[in-house]
């Protein structure tokens, strides 16, 4: 039942991420990625990671989904805006990200992973608890440091969307 | 309450491995094949994205919580680059009326 579940899963969010890629429409893009992170959530709740659940549902989709789909219709982009690559320029990137995958899968298939251990398994290791402790006992100055990093782009962003004395007013 | 979950007993991890690089490679695609900067950035979100998946999905296996707190950090920088990025293809639309990489090809010569 849940095998078949993530199996279900993982070919929603195949068919996703396919539909990120191909669709003409930059908002069509944008809600197909939002299907991807919904099923991505799903996958993070079947693995018992509910922390990461709860911050993928919340950024992800909450917060840097709706920039996305913000700045699509700010700028107004319809379909006939964007030129499409030559035939043969996107075949041969294709065919590289193809041949990428086949290698990938070639190295990884006999790929031993057998090193669950029943007898020391904590399922319990991706709730708040847990990981909240871990966070402020061996992360807390990765974590001090992200505020800086969050304080820098706060500013740079806004740095960035400011006008500019000179430019043209037109948009 | 510390039963081991039912999809970490019966799907092998090696699944979550051929997962993860198909979704990383259709992100590499997205990122070749696409001229909008905004769909290449999706699809940059995207290949994060797949390798969030696989540190969780090895962290849950092996039960050490240190992978999920990398997949934390790593949400809090793509939330950062998100912020900064955006801003910088708002900022080069409002100059060039366009954000098609092919006319932005000065930093190639």
């Amino acid at each position: 039942m849940t095998g078949n579940f993530f199996y279900f899963l993982t070919f929603v969010t195949l068919f996703a991420a396919i539909g990120v890629v191909a669709s003409k429409n930059p908002v069509y893009s944008v809600l197909f990625m939002i299907l991807t992170f919904f099923a991505l959530t799903g996958h993070y709740i079947l693995l018992n990671a509910q922390f990461l659940a709860a911050v993928n549902f919340i950024v992800y989709m909450g917060a840097i989904m709706v920039l996305f789909l913000f700045v699509i219709m700010f700028l107004n982009m319809r379909e006939d805006t964007e030129k499409h690559k030559p035939m043969l320029s996107k075949f041969a990137a294709a065919i590289a990200g193809g041949i990428l995958f086949v290698v990938m899968i070639a190295a990884l298939k006999d790929v031993n992973t057998q090193m669950m251990q029943p007898a020391v398994f904590d399922s319990q290791i991706g709730m708040v608890e847990n990981l909240g402790k871990v966070l402020f006992r061996d992360y807390l100055l990765p974590f001090e440091l992200a505020s800086v990093l969050f304080l820098a782009a706060m500013a740079g962003a806004v740095m960035l969307g400011k006008r500019e004395p000179g430019e043209q007013n037109r948009f | 309450m510390n039963e081991i979950p039912e999809v970490i007993r019966t799907i092998p991890l090696n699944h979550y491995l051929f997962f993860s690089t198909a979704l990383f490679c259709i992100g590499i695609i997205g990122v070749l094949t696409r001229r909008n900067a905004i769909i290449i950035f999706m699809c940059i979100e995207l290949m994060l994205n797949s390798v969030n998946l696989l540190l969780t999905a090895f962290s849950s296996y092996r039960s050490d919580p240190n992978g999920q707190i990398f997949v934390f950090f790593i949400m809090a920088v793509a939330a950062a680059e998100v912020a900064v990025g955006l801003a910088i293809i708002v900022m080069i639309y409002r100059n060039v009326r366009s954000t098609d990489i092919n006319i932005l090809n000065k930093l190639k010569w």
